[in-house]
């Protein structure tokens, strides 16, 4: 395999793979670290990548147990906490969007306060949008206990969410 | 009508009963401008989500990095042994052979030294003979002393 087959095969999820570790790890340089050790720990693995029957699940898998072992680890003692990065981004052109900035810092917020299983679904099914078999295939866990965390997630969301927005009115 | 399909979707939204076709059908709503009141509570999450899909993985990747500068470490390796090699080789073999030539040459050199040297030790033992001479002539002198004293003791009567 050669480094542009390797790219090509790589180029479709490495940016799921960023931003789930930067859904675990919060802050934008430990994820990218995260992203580049998992991208080469591919790459020296390269031969025995055709093993494989889904790259794309295999990496995954590989992003969740790797930035979980980082958080366990001391070295997570020193992670960064911040919030989110959206204020040097171009993307707020749309006006919808800078109007709700706001909110949306809320729930990235809300969502850090989940437990981590519940965040790594979350991520998964509503920004990846992964099939549930997929997810089950990544997790190693089984349909019905995914569908069971996520709706627990949608539902303490839901309910911050309501509380923040209902803030001051009521 | 629509409103109430979309209550529909939310609640088995929350109940993670929805297909991702229906999830599609939820995030095109919210994405719209006009959401009704009393679901504005959901639509920051929407937003939220269709935001966060957009960021991207913007860092390089070194790859193949490691096997060039093994490489390149080993060729220093190899042109030390090289070099210590090239120093070594030719004075080994060198040392034990020289042409025939060049022995008689040598030879003939020795010879023509010694020769010579054993002339110069001619010449050497002569000039001892010349030494034993001067001896003599010493000795003469020293004879000579007694005459003078004798001399001046009977020049010293006639006074």
């Amino acid at each position: 395999m050669t480094q542009a087959d390797f790219v090509i095969l790589v180029m479709p999820f490495k940016d799921k793979v960023f931003r789930l570790a930067k859904r675990l790890l919060v802050s934008r340089e430990e994820a990218e670290d995260a992203t580049q050790e998992i991208l080469l720990k591919l790459w020296n693995n390269k031969q025995k990548i055709s093993d494989y029957k889904n790259v794309e699940a295999f990496s995954m898998t590989m992003t969740k147990n790797f930035c979980l072992d980082r958080l366990k680890s001391k070295q997570a003692q020193n992670l960064k906490i911040v919030h989110s990065n959206y204020q040097d981004k171009s993307h707020s052109s749309l006006q919808k969007q800078v109007e709700a900035r706001d909110s949306v810092d809320w729930v990235s917020s809300i969502i850090e306060t989940l437990p981590e299983q519940q965040q790594i679904i979350v991520q998964l099914r509503d920004i990846e949008q992964y099939e549930f078999a997929e997810i089950s295939k990544m997790l190693d866990m089984n349909e019905t206990a995914i569908r069971v965390a996520l709706s627990r997630a949608r539902k303490t969301i839901r309910e911050q969410l309501i509380k923040t927005h209902s803030y001051g009115i009521k | 009508m629509v409103l109430n399909s979309i209550e529909k979707l939310l609640e088995k939204y929350d109940n993670a009963e929805t297909t991702l076709q229906e999830e599609a059908q939820l995030r095109a709503y919210f994405a719209s401008n006009d959401v009704a009141p009393h679901l504005e509570s959901y639509k920051s999450l929407f937003v939220y989500f269709a935001y966060t899909q957009q960021e991207a993985f913007t860092k390089d990747v070194p790859l193949n990095t490691k096997k060039k500068s093994n490489f390149y470490q080993w060729i220093s390796v190899a042109a030390a042994a090289v070099i210590m090699l090239g120093i070594m080789l030719p004075q080994m073999w060198n040392s034990s052979k020289y042409s025939e030539e060049e022995i008689e040459m040598y030879n003939k050199t020795k010879n023509a030294l010694a020769f010579m040297s054993s002339n110069f030790n001619e010449g050497a033992s002569s000039l001892n003979v010349l030494e034993m001479a001067s001896n003599n002539f010493n000795a003469g002198m020293y004879k000579a002393n007694f005459i003078k004293e004798f001399g001046k003791t009977t020049n010293k009567f006639l006074k």
